[in-house]
């Protein structure tokens, strides 16, 4: 029985989180498609130029120091400089600009007499053809990071990139599963993205001081923002149970009234009148990660345990599977789906507050589409339209096969148009798949 | 009676050796059957014996591995549903294939439309559709949309259906389950009328009393095999349920009589529309009430009210003495009252979850600290009722939508002993399951009411009220019109003519 057990755990896992490989796929491919040479910069790469220096010149070389006018590029320039003055090699000169300054430095310690013996450059700055106008100076003389070979896809940035645009997918895609397993639609989340975006923006703004609101006016009006949303769910849950109207058309309504409630509190504009700690929400990074990454991680956690060990998640599954049969089992069926829209309103509300901090504004115009996005997300992660069955950590996997197959398609510089009818395919084919499995099954 | 004369001899069909595999299961091992023109074949097994199977291999819809069938002597293969409407072979099943929108007439004729460029003849389809009920011998409106029809009326939109194909063979599935004992003796007039007319019938239900009433032979498959095949005459209601379970059996009602207590259950003057109306009762300590009367005669909405499933207009309901107030389902489960549903199918259980999690649907508070479910508990408690109650699962993990009907009755059941229900409602607890598992059912009831608890059995089957009740309800017209005290010696012709009104 044990190891019957554990055959049946590896093949629960397969059927449910069987995406996952689909995404693994995806993966592989988008790196191997952007394969390309890179030049890395910055600390670890300053540190191998002067490395490299004194190795070839030995300490004492007179070096200059050629980057442009950019964050990475300092960094770049800093490291060097310090390790060279650690090893005993002398910095006659460090620029930060153009080749016009650079060319200009040059002159003036040749100019003073002083000997150069290697120039410390990077990709960029290597390829500039200033250095040839000098005497004695040749492109021997300039020293840059090692090039490697990496997928585009796979740097760090990029990843985290990903990450970061799909946190916001995601979380709403949250209450998004949950209603869908009751076999019911939230069409309206999109719309709550703007409406909490705005009542947000709008209530620090006009009553807690703008740009210079305090962090406690700040996240009293993020709670607002969201709450507002809450009780919009909790109102199509209401509509929902009590007049047993069509979850569609509920969400439908609530999606024009609520989109056209942020176009009326906001007259139409954007609301940037934001103080900066609003801003971290969206923005900030924590132990590398960047927060929505981490608002996402949380509730996908919380998520998953209330689906897979609590009475809350059976009810759901319950509903979709047979509201009928799970009424007359003694399920509260009004109460849990008043419940489960009210969730699904208050994530597309913090979704929104989200946006909102990582734009710097509540906008009306935020949210367009996202209902069709999360939707997607879902049904590609594995929930049927139909109810019943579905699992939330499918959904995040849905959700990040959507994000990578768009982040695969701009970095292999795909026509946008054709990308639009890459992912109509995408959704297809998952839908065509939850229809076998389900007619085979 | 007119028998046609020509071919009396020259069986109409004969299915020979028909073997069918699936994967995992040998559904059919080597079937004959013969059919003779104007006859009435019952066709019995208990469920999963292979009777649906052979049904879809005569209907195209499986292809048999090995077997011949013959229809009139010539040997004929059947691929597909058109082939066999072909062959003059018309299915009846118990799903119907009507189109709810759209006439009888038109359902007769959809995908075969008399047409003249194009146009629907409609005039000519109407007449035509007329001619057939007129044959039959039943005024159904044959303009009305069919989903507007009873469930009868749809039933004789199929006949005409087939026969306006032509049809020599008509295999009927089930077609009285949901019949009231008035349409199902018009039912019979119209078999009877085919027959004469030398169309040869199987006949498939589990009411074995109508197999007396209408059939000339039986033939009795068990485990996909052959039992033989019998003169209705040589054979007895006892000799017929050992055929199918292959087993003796010395009573097909195991009643068991002991002392009967107090009153728990009271109902006072309950009502709710015109479906019930001032209907009081009581259900003492250890009793089965058996509820009876035709479809329609509010057993069900009764029912359904006392659970709380419908909201009542008036009444009063108390257990033990103590009047409780039930406005849901919940309400009912939180004092002790649980029903089971006729339908388990769409109402007793989730079919895609398992069977442990259906187990635990109503129980979780009881399985669960802070919302969060114990399911350790949750298995051990469930694995207790499955030796008890004898439940054949696999495993745990089950879907219960995989079960057989009797196995899905006692997952529901086992689901409200864990809640230690006071007053347990069956509602057609044998209805589809096959006379094995109904044995097991009525001993699980004589065990719930020697434990003390009030037990209400409604049941359109008489025998089975007769057989195991301590009285009975006899209900017509949402009223109660009959209260017999000594079940043991009433009779079906008392309760009949109580539930005609």
């Amino acid at each position: 029985m044990e190891k019957k057990d554990g055959h049946t755990l590896l093949g629960r896992f397969f059927r449910d989180y069987g995406m996952i490989f689909v995404l693994l796929l995806l993966c592989v491919l988008f790196s191997l498609l952007t394969l390309a040479e890179q030049h890395p910069t910055g600390v670890k790469a300053g540190r191998q130029v002067a490395d490299q220096i004194v190795n070839q010149e030995g300490s004492g070389a007179g070096v200059v120091i050629v980057t442009r006018d950019t964050a990475e590029d300092h960094a770049f320039a800093a490291a060097i400089q310090a390790e060279l003055s650690e090893r005993g090699a002398i910095v006659r000169a460090s620029v930060n600009g153009s080749p016009a300054d650079a060319r200009r430095v040059i002159s003036e310690v040749l100019g003073r007499g002083e000997s150069i013996e290697a120039i410390a450059a990077n990709d960029v700055t290597s390829r500039w053809t200033i250095y040839e106008q000098f005497e004695g100076l040749g492109r021997e003389q300039i020293v840059t990071p090692q090039s490697h070979t990496w997928p585009n896809f796979l740097k760090m940035s990029n990843l985290l990139g990903v990450a970061n645009q799909t946190a916001i997918y995601a979380i709403i895609a949250i209450g998004m599963t949950m209603v869908i397993i009751t076999a019911g639609i939230d069409l309206s989340v999109g719309s709550l993205v703007a409406l909490a975006s705005v009542a947000g923006a709008l209530l620090i703004r006009d009553f807690g001081g703008g740009a210079e609101a305090s962090t406690g006016m700040m996240l009293l009006g993020v709670l607002a923002g969201s709450g507002l949303c809450a009780l919009a769910g909790a109102f199509t849950g209401a509509m929902v149970t009590t007049f047993r109207l069509p979850a569609f058309i509920v969400t439908l309504a609530m999606m024009l009234m609520a989109g056209g409630l942020a176009f009326r509190l906001s007259n139409g504009s954007s609301i940037p009148e934001l103080p900066a700690s609003f801003f971290l929400i969206g923005g900030g990074k924590m132990l590398g990660l960047p927060n929505p990454v981490w608002i996402m991680i949380v509730l996908y956690g919380v998520a998953h345990i209330v689906m897979t060990r609590m009475s809350f998640g059976r009810y759901l599954y319950a509903i979709g599977g047979n509201a009928e049969a799970a009424r007359l089992s003694g399920v509260p069926v009004k109460r849990i789906l008043l419940i489960v829209y009210t969730i699904s309103g208050a994530l597309a509300g913090l979704g929104g507050i989200v946006l909102a901090s990582k734009l710097q504004a509540g906008d009306p115009k935020f949210g367009l589409m996202y209902e069709l996005e999360v939707i997607a997300a879902v049904v590609v992660g594995g929930t049927s339209l139909l109810g019943g069955s579905g699992k939330i950590l499918g959904t995040l996997i849905g959700a990040f096969i959507i994000a990578v197959i768009k982040n695969g398609m701009n970095l292999t510089a795909v026509d946008p148009f054709n990308q639009k009818i890459v992912l109509g395919a995408v959704l297809l084919a998952a839908v065509l798949i939850d229809t076998l499995k389900r007619r085979r099954a | 009676m007119t028998q046609v004369a020509a071919g009396r001899d020259t069986p109409l069909l004969q299915m020979q050796g028909i073997d069918k595999s699936f994967p995992g299961v040998h559904a059919l091992r080597g079937i004959d059957l013969t059919l003779m023109p104007g006859e009435v074949l019952a066709l019995l097994g208990e469920n999963g014996a292979g009777k649906s199977t052979l049904i879809k291999v005569l209907g195209g819809a499986h292809q048999p591995d090995h077997g011949s069938i013959e229809i009139e002597g010539e040997v004929v293969s059947i691929d597909s549903p058109a082939d066999a409407i072909r062959a003059g072979i018309g299915i009846i099943y118990q799903e119907f294939n009507l189109v709810p929108a759209l006439s009888a007439w038109e359902n007769i004729f959809l995908g075969r439309e008399r047409t003249t460029a194009g146009f629907i003849r409609r005039r000519d389809e109407r007449r035509r559709a007329q001619e057939l009920f007129d044959r039959i011998g039943v005024r159904v409106p044959i303009d009305a949309p069919c989903g507007s029809l009873s469930v009868a009326q749809q039933q004789i939109v199929e006949i005409a259906k087939a026969l306006s194909q032509e049809v020599r063979i008509i295999v009927m599935d089930e077609p009285s389950a949901t019949l009231t004992p008035a349409e199902v003796s018009c039912l019979f007039d119209i078999i009877r009328d085919l027959r004469a007319q030398g169309i040869g019938v199987i006949y498939i239900s589990h009411r074995l009393d109508e197999i007396f009433q209408i059939a000339n032979r039986v033939s009795v498959i068990r485990d996909g095999e052959s039992i033989g095949t019998v003169p209705i005459e040589e054979l007895t209601r006892v000799s017929m349920i050992e055929m199918m379970v292959g087993r003796k059996i010395d009573n097909e009602f195991p009643k068991h009589r002991h002392p009967i207590g107090d009153a728990r259950l009271q109902v006072t003057d309950l009502g709710r529309g015109q479906a019930v109306r001032q209907l009081s009762f009581e259900v003492r300590r250890g009793e089965v009430l058996g509820v009876t009367g035709l479809v329609g005669s509010g057993r069900t909405e009764a029912a359904r009210l006392i659970f709380g499933a419908d909201q009542a207009d008036t009444g009063t309901i108390t257990l033990d003495g103590v009047p409780l107030s039930i406005r849901s389902p919940r309400d009912a489960i939180g004092s002790g009252i649980c029903l089971l549903t006729e339908d388990r199918k769409s109402q007793g259980l989730i079919l895609g979850m398992s069977v442990r999690e259906n187990f635990g649907l109503p129980n979780l508070p009881e399985f669960s600290v802070a919302g969060f479910i114990r399911e350790d508990q949750e298995a051990q408690a469930f694995a207790g009722h499955v030796d008890a109650l004898s439940i054949k699962i696999p495993h745990q993990e089950q879907a219960a939508g995989n079960l057989s009907g009797g196995n899905q009755q006692k997952v529901v059941l086992a689901k409200w002993l864990q809640r230690n229900a006071e007053v347990i409602i069956f509602d057609e607890p044998t209805r589809g399951i096959d006379v094995g598992t109904k044995y097991d059912i009525y001993l699980l009831i004589n065990d719930l009411a020697k434990a003390g608890k009030a037990i209400i059995m409604i049941s359109s089957e008489l025998p089975e009220i007769l057989g195991m009740s301590d009285r009975i309800l006899v209900m017509h017209e949402g009223r109660k019109v009959g209260m017999i005290d000594d079940a043991a010696s009433a009779t079906q012709t008392q309760l009949m003519d109580l539930a005609v009104g």
